[in-house]
């Protein structure tokens, strides 16, 4: 079966996800995220939301190590990030892409990309969690609508056995019906009695996608936490910028 | 060696110049407008040839020391390097790396045929078997090393998203690195294959001319086109190894991403 990662390097008193403390990293204008303190619990999901160019996807791919900070921490589990061993940090720490990134070749060679070992009966397993049934497994990977290739991305995702996903707007290039099945899955794998627990950082644009989603928001404007705290809250909250992210009163 | 059958004098040079006439008359009459390029080209190929027929003099003369042929060798990778990135302008570092690549395939492929014995080590023998391995490995060092650099800007979203699956480097570029060097082998092995029956090729052919029998001629040849593969394929695997080294940092990153050249951790 696919192995899960929660609960892998957890140890008493620390934080269980990540702290950004005073995280910046520049950019051609003006800083990309500009002093980012923040902290990202494992449990549930937290939506990521702002303005395009706020910073939201340039955080999730500090989080995946895919880019790096020019100043600032970031600890994932207690331990800071360059202490970690990278490769071993992607696999713990997963991450869904904008575009769904389908590599050539089957659907089960996909999956294999992520678990080299992994058998037909996991790999069917993994199909129907993401609501594709085992046929797909050998079809090509390549051909299928956006919406079935971003949910192969996802079980490619989850059979690293990740302890959390960052999601970068994953259904934005999605129609309705096929947006709606991701987000119930993640919801379902959120959900603490899950067979293997997932917390998600999510990225959304959609203020209805992230009222649907959030166990809490944080808004990002030019680079930094403009505010945090629960949809609800928010929706009032003093900053226009803040209410228009989450959808609330103008 | 036999009689020379191909010295041709002054007097055939010039005959032959009147081939040049023909391709002249065709542009002329079909108004290609090619007829000072045409003279151009002649004229350049005549006098290129003269002052490396003098040079090679010295440097293929059994007499003088084989340091002018190295100087020669050294100066064609460089001539070669050059022309590499004339070629393929957008490839970082493009010139050490050729360099790089040529300077292994000549070990090796040099290494081979003047070590073991299958060719004397003279500058006459040295320096058109140089040539002709930096020449052939030329064209596919452009191949690979564009193709490489293509493939990293086009598929960087492929890349990245096998990257977050916790893939090293080399795994998530190891697709398209092979793409890159069968772009730019086979055009080599195509060529290999169809060996005498389309064209005969060129070392073959000036043997004959210059009175070597022409199964003699073949054993030559033959050693050419594998030294030819050999160097090919040593030349385009340095350049594809180096440049992707290039493309990640040590921490498994892409070093070129939409914020620039990579920051923070070393390129490795």
């Amino acid at each position: 079966m696919v192995p899960s990662a929660s609960g892998l390097g957890q140890s008493v008193g620390v934080s269980d996800g990540f702290e950004l403390r005073g995280v910046r990293v520049e950019g051609v204008a003006r800083p990309r995220l500009d002093g980012i303190d923040l902290d990202l619990p494992l449990e549930g999901i937290t939506v990521v939301a702002g303005a395009s160019g706020s910073g939201k996807s340039t955080l999730l791919r500090l989080l995946n190590r895919l880019d790096v900070v020019d100043a600032g921490t970031i600890t994932w589990r207690g331990t800071p990030l360059d202490e970690t061993d990278v490769l071993l940090h992607r696999r713990e720490v997963g991450m869904v892409f904008q575009r769904p990134t389908a590599a050539p070749g089957t659907v089960l060679e996909n999956l294999r990309l992520a678990a080299m070992d992994l058998d037909e009966e996991s790999a069917a397993d993994l199909c129907l969690l993401v609501d594709l049934d085992a046929s797909f497994l050998d079809r090509d990977a390549t051909e299928l609508s956006g919406g079935e290739k971003q949910r192969v991305c996802l079980a490619r995702t989850i059979a690293t056995g990740p302890a959390m996903i960052l999601a970068d707007e994953p259904t934005s290039s999605l129609d309705p019906a096929a947006a709606e099945t991701i987000e119930n899955l993640a919801l379902r794998l959120a959900r603490p009695d899950s067979p293997m627990p997932v917390g998600w950082v999510w990225v959304s644009h959609d203020p209805g996608q992230l009222r649907r989603l959030a166990d809490r928001v944080v808004v990002l404007g030019e680079g930094r936490v403009l505010a945090e705290g629960n949809a609800l809250d928010l929706a009032s909250h003093g900053d226009a910028d803040v209410r228009r992210a989450v959808g609330g009163e103008r | 060696m036999n009689e020379p059958l191909a010295d041709i004098g002054l007097v055939g040079l010039a005959i032959s110049g009147i081939l040049i006439g023909v391709a002249l008359v065709l542009s002329l009459v079909r108004r290609l407008g090619l007829e000072k390029d045409l003279l151009v080209a002649a004229a350049r190929a005549l006098v290129q040839l003269l002052v490396v027929g003098f040079a090679l003099r010295i440097v293929v003369d059994d007499d003088d020391p084989l340091v002018f042929t190295w100087i020669w060798v050294v100066f064609m990778a460089l001539v070669a390097a050059w022309t590499v990135r004339r070629r393929a302008p957008e490839v970082p570092n493009v010139i050490p790396l050729s360099l790089l690549a040529f300077t292994a395939a000549a070990v090796v492929s040099l290494g081979v045929l003047f070590g073991l014995g299958v060719f004397e080590p003279t500058g006459r023998a040295i320096v058109p078997i140089a040539g002709m391995m930096v020449g052939n490995s030329m064209t596919a060092t452009v191949v690979v090393a564009r193709r490489i650099v293509a493939e990293s800007r086009d598929h960087r979203d492929l890349i990245e998203a096998r990257l977050a699956l916790g893939l090293s480097s080399q795994d998530a570029f190891a697709p398209h690195l092979r793409d890159a060097l069968r772009t730019g082998l086979i055009p080599q092995i195509e060529t290999t294959k169809t060996v005498g029956l389309i064209a005969l090729p060129g070392a073959m052919t000036g043997l004959i001319l210059a009175g070597v029998e022409p199964v003699e001629a073949v054993r030559v040849q033959v050693a050419v086109m594998y030294l030819v593969l050999g160097s090919v394929s040593t030349t385009a695997a340095v350049m594809a190894i180096g440049l992707t080294r290039g493309l990640f940092t040590s921490d498994h990153r892409l070093a070129v991403t939409d914020r620039g050249v990579g920051t923070g951790s070393t390129t490795a």
